[in-house]
């Protein structure tokens, strides 16, 4: 069996989920078995996961778990994958994940992959996992031996797909541990995009923005292609821009569709955090900017002429 | 306080890598090692702030070949009291995090920090095998830590903002960019660092499922398509037909 852990949001099924039910499943032909799926917490759309493949939805609640702490998250998930035989155990490669995975590995003594960025091979009863290394200069495959597998999977690294109807919901009440963690305040300050780890566009900008009172040129243009918004390190260092979206090798690291970066050089550690993106688009006045070697596409000008034009030219071609 | 600070050694960033061994292993070749960052600005120093501030002992752990000694030394000169090396290669993250969790075990730690993964693997693992190892509470992502009488408060990192908490001792924690500011370490410290203890064991058994198989290198990015500032309809149409992402 493949147990995915869903997560959701206030109550509703993150995009996040989607993906890894979609990956659950796959891995779950290949291995000639089946994929469940877990909630933690009332759910409203948890049958749904049932469209991306998942066969069973088994949604757990306990006082305990209101909200995240990774001891009672993870007595959860590993009492959840005992029950239902759980051979491989799949989480979302975010921050949640990050604090899951090792834990799990040890509880379920089995081996961990974490970031892995698509389909397992399983032939000949091998199980071989991709992920990036090197600040994004190479790929390392690993070869999970262990029974029991526990990964992660990176953000936006397959495509979700529609297979089935939704299913079966069944409550599971558990009784955990009481929990040593105790959640004062939560300050999230992400609009209603994606969250910058699961956003397929991005649109970023660097210190050739000069200040913090031009970022309205970047939010139209990233309004305009429903994209998330990013910056380089300088600039959330000097506070023009929240932390959060701070992407490179210090920051968080995505592996959006597009990318789109004005004003930024390319410095290998902002490199290190965006080169995984499928596509590249650099804005930049100096023609020597290294960013263009990492790039599909240059536009060499300024980026207070380009960005407003870009902007404009989407507007024409959705009327 | 007692704190134990697990550090470990990593590739400089700029560090043009290649491979040996059929793609095996990392050519050292030329490759500059550092302190992994994380480990060295935010949890050596926090952990040293704390000490100034409450008093205690600050304890460095490396798992790792004699080689290592460099980076334990300057963890030292930064200001740590003392030095554990495990004296064997870090094979994986589940090998480490049993050296770590078996050192820590009879050691009573109130606090055992890690940085929030290594900049070559980013594997963020290390710190949550410990805690399940010790069965202890663990904060990952931490961007502040401060201490309230016997609690601890912490801001960390989640999905799209931050998350603050209360945890009570002993509690690992996972150290991010935030938590203190890098310190550079002076003549006297260097110094210092020299006469200070580095006491090498040796490493537990430890078995992990998780083996690396080998290394490849990205596809060359195919040079870049130069588009004339003036026109964007021409970038908007070349994303649309030709890259296919919006
Ligand atoms: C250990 C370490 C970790 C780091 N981690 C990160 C990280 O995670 N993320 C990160 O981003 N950085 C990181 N850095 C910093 C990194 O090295 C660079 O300094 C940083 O990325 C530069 O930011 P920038 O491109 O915004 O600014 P700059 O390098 O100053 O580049 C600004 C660019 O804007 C262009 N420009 C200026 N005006 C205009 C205009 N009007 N129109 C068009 N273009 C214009 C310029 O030509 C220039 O290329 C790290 C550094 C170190 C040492
Ligand atoms: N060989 C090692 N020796 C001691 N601590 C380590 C070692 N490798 C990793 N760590 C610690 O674990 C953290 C996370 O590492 P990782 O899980 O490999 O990303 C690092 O920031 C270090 O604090």
């Amino acid at each position: 069996m493949v147990l995915v852990y869903a997560e959701n949001q206030d109550g509703k099924i993150k995009k996040s989920a989607h993906e890894i039910v979609t990956f659950g499943y796959k891995t779950a032909q290949s291995m000639g078995t089946e994929c469940v799926a877990l909630v933690i917490g009332n759910v409203v759309d948890a049958a749904s996961l049932g469209k991306y493949g998942a066969s069973k939805v088994i949604q757990v609640n306990s006082s305990q778990l209101e909200s995240f702490d990774s001891q009672a998250y993870a007595q959860a998930i590993s009492e959840v994958a005992g029950q239902v035989g759980a051979k491989l155990v799949v989480l979302t490669h975010n921050y949640s994940g990050k604090a899951l995975l090792g834990r799990l590995g040890v509880k379920l003594n089995a081996g961990v992959v974490s970031g892995v960025i698509q389909l397992p091979e399983t032939e000949g009863g091998n199980f071989k996992v991709r992920k990036v290394v090197f600040s994004g200069k190479a790929f390392a495959e690993y070869e999970i031996n262990s029974d029991i597998k526990v990964i992660s999977l990176a953000g936006n690294s397959l495509k979700p797909e529609i297979v089935a109807e939704d299913v079966e919901v069944s409550n599971l009440e558990l009784s955990i541990n009481d929990r040593k963690v105790e959640v004062i305040e939560v300050n999230i300050q992400a609009g209603d995009v994606a969250p910058l780890p699961e956003a397929e566009l991005v649109v970023s900008a660097g210190r050739g923005m000069k200040g913090p009172e031009n970022w309205n040129i970047i939010e139209e243009l990233a309004r305009e292609l429903g994209a998330t918004t990013a910056c380089s390190r300088p600039v959330s260092d000097s506070g023009w821009r929240p932390h959060h979206e701070h992407v490179g090798q210090t920051g968080i690291a995505i592996k959006p569709n597009l990318y789109i970066a004005a004003g930024i050089s390319g410095a290998i550690q902002h490199l290190a955090g965006v080169s995984s993106s499928k596509c590249i688009v650099v804005i930049n006045k100096d023609p020597e900017a290294p960013f263009f070697k990492a790039a599909d596409y240059g536009v060499c000008a300024d980026l207070f002429d380009v960005v407003p034009k870009l902007t404009e030219s989407l507007k024409k071609a959705k009327a | 306080m007692k704190i134990l600070v697990c550090i470990s050694k990593t590739p400089e960033t700029t560090a043009k890598i290649a491979f040996t061994d059929n793609n095996t292993a990392l050519d050292p070749n030329g490759v500059q090692f550092i302190l992994n960052p994380y480990d060295e600005w935010f949890a050596l120093v926090r952990a040293l702030e704390l000490k100034e501030e409450l008093g205690g002992t600050v304890t460095v752990i490396n798992v790792g070949p004699a080689s290592n000694d460099v980076i334990i030394r300057k963890a030292l000169a930064i200001g740590a009291d003392e030095a554990i090396r495990v004296d064997a290669e870090a094979t994986g993250a589940r090998f480490v995090a049993d050296q770590v969790a078996n050192y820590a075990k009879g050691n009573d730690y109130d606090l055992i920090l890690t940085g929030k993964e290594t900049i070559d693997y980013n594997g963020s693992e290390v710190g949550s095998m410990i805690a399940e190892l010790l069965e202890l509470p663990f904060q990952s992502f931490a961007r502040e830590l401060t201490m309230e009488g016997d609690n601890v408060i912490i801001t960390r990192e989640i999905e799209g903002g931050t998350e603050k908490s209360k945890s009570q001792l002993p509690l690992v924690v996972s150290a991010a960019k935030g938590m203190a500011e890098q310190r550079i370490p002076n003549m006297r410290g260097i110094m210092m660092a020299k006469r200070k203890p580095l006491n090498v064991i040796p490493a537990v058994e430890s078995s992990d499922g998780t083996k690396l198989s080998t290394y490849s290198l990205p596809a060359e990015k195919s040079s870049v398509k130069m588009i004339d500032p003036e026109n964007m309809d021409e970038l908007v149409r070349l994303l649309k037909e030709e890259a296919k992402v919006i």
